[in-house]
């Protein structure tokens, strides 16, 4: 199979790849797939004031996958929590140019992002209620 | 040392060039057809086939009147099985194989189980990827018209005990046909010590032009009938019709009488490089695993899973290098390796394999590339595997609850 330019850029030059300390605060963690199917990716984003300030990922999964969560990062960098639900799927098939087979590598990436936004959210509801 | 590094020669071979030599005047100057009994052309054509024929059979120990020619092992499997079942119904329909054949075999056994032709006992295997001769013995049932097992797996290169499962084949007057396309010209085959009644085999797995194959049909003790598979002008003894393709067999011939006279030499250079490769590349890296026999499988097989990193990826790393991965991502089923998960390989490990397969044209330093390339791209990958994060930290994979998808 052959790989866009994009995929093979994702992939040979990841952005953001690393990890943030899961108990950081402002970090929320998201991390989605299953070995046994071939590919877990976990991302992880940083909030300040509403605003995502660092994305950082790790992938497991072939090269679609990795570049899938590369550009899930790219993109949410400097986007508020709310632009940020607003990424789908379709967005990254079509900047990646993923051909059918490869769908499944753009619904992990939004599945992480959603994953990593519910926990952020569920950490910050947290310390609000302690708060009060 | 020229890029890209062709390591996959289980998938097919490169073309060996004294092959080609042999070939190329039966193109255009010897363009007869072997068949026509009336004419020069004709007849220089069939003497160059039989003279091919001859040098095939030598090289399985069988008579050059039991060779068959068909356009690849495929079509031997198919024309092994489907011809046995359609000769001997009346007897019965029950076949016995194995779980990690080629899919040529098992689609073809399921093909006819399907349409509700045969029915078919699938045996397990060892953890190496070997059948046990005492798995055959008990699978037999009255109805049981043929036996077929794979001489050498083409994913992790081990070799069944053929001989053993000949002798009991023997023993209770059931047919044994052999699926021995990645064997032949790689390890020495004599069908008459293993007690093979029919055996499949190709001539671009062993340096020989693409397109053509042979089944081999035992002669004698027993003599082995099939009904053809393909009708028209009667060619092959009527087992297979169809315009003999001259100079593909003419190189078949060719490629068979050199891995006769290089095998020993070939096999000894292969193991060579093959346990350097192993041995280097397990050193460096953690979590490795060896997957089929450590000893008992082809020279040039080397089958590794690392831990935390999928294959697909591991490919993509190494785009200079061509390889082959038991992946998901991979293959058109996207389900990891049936071969594999047949050895009791994890899903996840049978998704981080590769397969190395070295040949008669890779040099030294090819290998020298890939310790190097397969080093750097794995633990590349595994910084930047949230598993390899994980089993670092201490965290027991098996323990977390992950979200099939």
């Amino acid at each position: 199979m052959a790989y866009s330019d994009k995929v093979v850029d994702h992939f040979n030059n990841p952005r953001n790849m690393g990890s943030f300390k899961k108990e950081e605060e402002g970090v929320g963690t998201g991390m989605v797939g299953a070995p046994e199917c071939g590919d877990v990716m976990k991302l992880q984003i940083k909030v300040q004031n509403d605003t995502i300030v660092d994305a950082k990922f790790k992938t497991f999964g072939c090269g679609s996958a990795i570049a899938s969560s590369s550009l899930a990062t790219e993109w949410l960098k400097g986007k508020t929590i709310e632009e940020a639900q607003k990424i789908k799927n379709t967005d990254i098939v079509q900047e990646l140019n993923l051909p059918p087979v490869k769908i499944h590598c753009s619904v992990l990436a939004e599945d992480a992002i959603k994953a990593a936004l519910a926990d952020y959210q569920k950490k910050a509801d947290g310390a609000l209620a302690e708060a009060k | 040392m020229k890029l890209p590094i062709f390591l996959d020669n289980h998938s097919t071979t490169p073309m060996d060039p004294r092959v080609l030599d042999t070939m190329l005047p039966y193109f255009v100057e010897k363009f007869g057809n072997a068949a026509s009994r009336n004419h020069a052309f004709g007849w220089a054509a069939e003497e160059a086939v039989e003279i091919a024929r001859k040098q095939i059979a030598k090289l399985i120990k069988a008579d050059s009147k039991e060779i068959v020619f068909t356009s690849g092992a495929t079509e031997s499997d198919n024309l092994a099985i489907k011809g046995v079942l359609d000769m001997y119904k009346e007897k019965g329909d029950h076949i016995i194989t194995s779980s990690t054949e080629h899919r040529a075999v098992l689609d073809t056994v399921k093909s006819l189980e399907g349409r509700g032709k045969a029915a078919a006992t699938y045996l397990p295997v060892d953890k190496f990827g070997m059948v046990n001769p005492e798995d055959v013995r008990k699978a037999i049932t009255e109805k049981t018209i043929l036996i077929s097992i794979m001489l050498a797996n083409n994913e992790i290169g081990t070799i069944n005990p053929v001989k053993e499962i000949g002798k009991i084949a023997k023993e209770k007057g059931i047919l044994f046909h052999c699926d021995a396309t990645q064997g032949v010209g790689k390890v020495p085959v004599d069908v008459q010590d293993m007690g093979i009644d029919l055996m499949s085999f190709s001539a671009h797995k062993m340096y020989g032009p693409k397109g053509v194959g042979a089944l081999y049909v035992r002669k004698k003790n027993p003599r082995v009938r099939i009904v053809a598979q393909i009708d028209g002008g009667g060619h092959e003894r009527g087992m297979r019709s169809g315009t003999l393709p001259v100079p593909l067999i003419v190189g078949f011939g060719k490629a068979c009488e050199l891995c006769e006279q290089e095998m020993a030499k070939d096999a000894a250079r292969l193991t060579a490089m093959r346990d350097r490769l192993e041995a280097s590349i397990m050193k460096a890296l953690e979590e490795s695993y060896l997957n089929g026999h450590p000893t008992n499988r082809l020279p040039g097989n080397l089958n590794i899973s690392f831990a935390y990193v999928e294959g697909e990826s591991l490919l993509m790393g190494m785009k200079d290098i061509a390889l082959s991965s038991g992946s998901a991502c991979t293959s058109a089923t996207l389900e990891p390796s049936y071969v594999l998960r047949a050895l009791g390989v994890g899903t996840e490990l049978a998704h981080s394999s590769i397969r190395f397969g070295l040949g008669r044209f890779n040099q030294d330093d090819e290998i020298d590339y890939t310790i190097k390339k397969v080093i750097e791209i794995v633990t590349k990958l595994r910084e930047m595997s949230p598993l390899y994060e994980m089993a670092k930290e201490g965290v027991d994979l098996k323990s977390v609850q992950w979200a099939a998808h």
